[in-house]
């Protein structure tokens, strides 16, 4: 059984792409099949976060458009043998695929992989349609900021309109030291606003700057925002693992699980 | 915690960040601008205090969408929080 995500938020520049990066090599790195798709057309990202930018032959337009088969535009990662990328189009922007045809596209590859992450572009336009048409679930990234989490609350409004209720927060960013001096919105803050399962928090990390440089998804390694990406992985695959806490002993998930275990 | 923040006074920009967006947001779920639920809280308000003494500084309404489970879109609900200052005005 496959499983499509779609990762969105609504503002721009919130963390979707490294998100979606990260959380599909983490799911790679466990065994996992995993194909991501960019469907952000006209501003492709995840090929260069992924650092397989010198790969892409064909494209997602490419495929719809029937150019070319679906094999030919799946890029297999350096890194992780079940890992793949169907980039976007650079040259073309978002009327060229429409939600329709991004159903039937995943479709075909639901029985090959077994999750199926698709990065959504920012914004509420056609983009946005086409990414959430084929997902069983969502992860809606945002950061502690009002900006953000207004965008969140649109968005998780559409996807509920568009039946998608599988959905799921992602908090990135979040810097302890400000919550300590009170000048930033905590987790608990974020999830009482928004009212939507945690699966993820995930610190203001220099790290991310730095892997994304390199091209190199820093899930899985030894620094506070790579573990913070293996543990949604974990969530993903059904284990509870405690959230990192670095100012609390107590561990945050056992009083989230508590909320909403309640209810 | 209304005490806690009249102790410190000013309150923090975490608060005001949790606060605005609270109301901001409930608009935004309802289609409904907040200039319009000052407007529905000073006619609750007007009515109510014609037969009790209420604190229409601290009284508060929402509207939610909050169902059973999570943030349903069943059942919009209007919440009312009015205190009321004397029940012995009540006539």
């Amino acid at each position: 059984m496959s499983e499509v995500i779609v990762v969105t938020s609504g503002k721009g520049g919130v963390g979707k792409t490294t998100t979606t990066a990260n959380v599909g090599t983490g799911l790679a790195a466990m065994g996992k099949k995993v194909i991501l798709i960019d469907t952000d057309i006209g501003l492709r990202n995840l090929d260069v976060v992924m650092g397989l930018e010198n790969r892409i032959v064909y494209n997602l337009v490419d495929v719809v458009e029937g150019n070319c088969r679906i094999k030919q535009a799946i890029i297999r990662d350096k890194r992780y043998p079940t890992l793949f990328l169907l980039p976007s189009a650079q040259t073309r922007d978002k009327s060229a695929v429409n939600p329709s045809q991004m159903v039937k596209m995943i479709g075909h590859l639901k029985d090959q992989f077994d999750y199926i992450i698709l990065d959504c572009p920012a914004g509420i336009e056609q983009g946005f349609q086409n990414a959430i048409a084929a997902a069983d679930r969502a992860f809606v990234v945002t950061t502690p900021e009002v900006s953000a989490i207004r965008d969140a609350d649109r968005i998780i409004g559409l996807l509920e309109a568009n039946e998608i209720h599988k959905i799921d927060l992602v908090i990135n960013r979040i810097r302890y030291d400000m919550i300590k001096r009170g000048d930033m919105m905590s987790s608990e803050d974020v999830v009482d606003i928004l009212s939507l399962p945690l699966i993820g928090m995930v610190p203001d990390d220099e790290n991310v700057v730095i892997a994304t440089n390199q091209g190199e998804p820093l899930v899985g390694n030894n620094t506070l925002a790579g573990k913070a990406y293996q543990n949604i992985c974990h969530r993903v695959l059904g284990r509870e693992v405690p959230f990192l806490d670095l100012e609390k002993g107590i561990s945050f998930w056992t009083k989230v699980s508590g909320i909403f275990h309640r209810s | 915690m209304i005490v806690f923040k009249n102790i410190l006074k000013r309150k923090s920009s975490r608060e005001i960040a949790k606060d605005r967006l609270k109301i901001l947001l409930i608009s935004d779920r309802v289609n409904c601008s907040p200039e319009m639920m000052e407007m529905i809280k000073d006619d609750i308000a007007k009515v109510i205090s014609k037969y009790m003494k209420i604190d229409t500084k601290s009284m508060e309404i929402q509207i939610t969408k909050t169902g059973s489970k999570g943030r349903s879109l069943k059942n919009p609900t209007l919440y009312a929080n009015i205190p009321i200052l004397d029940i012995n005005t009540i006539k």
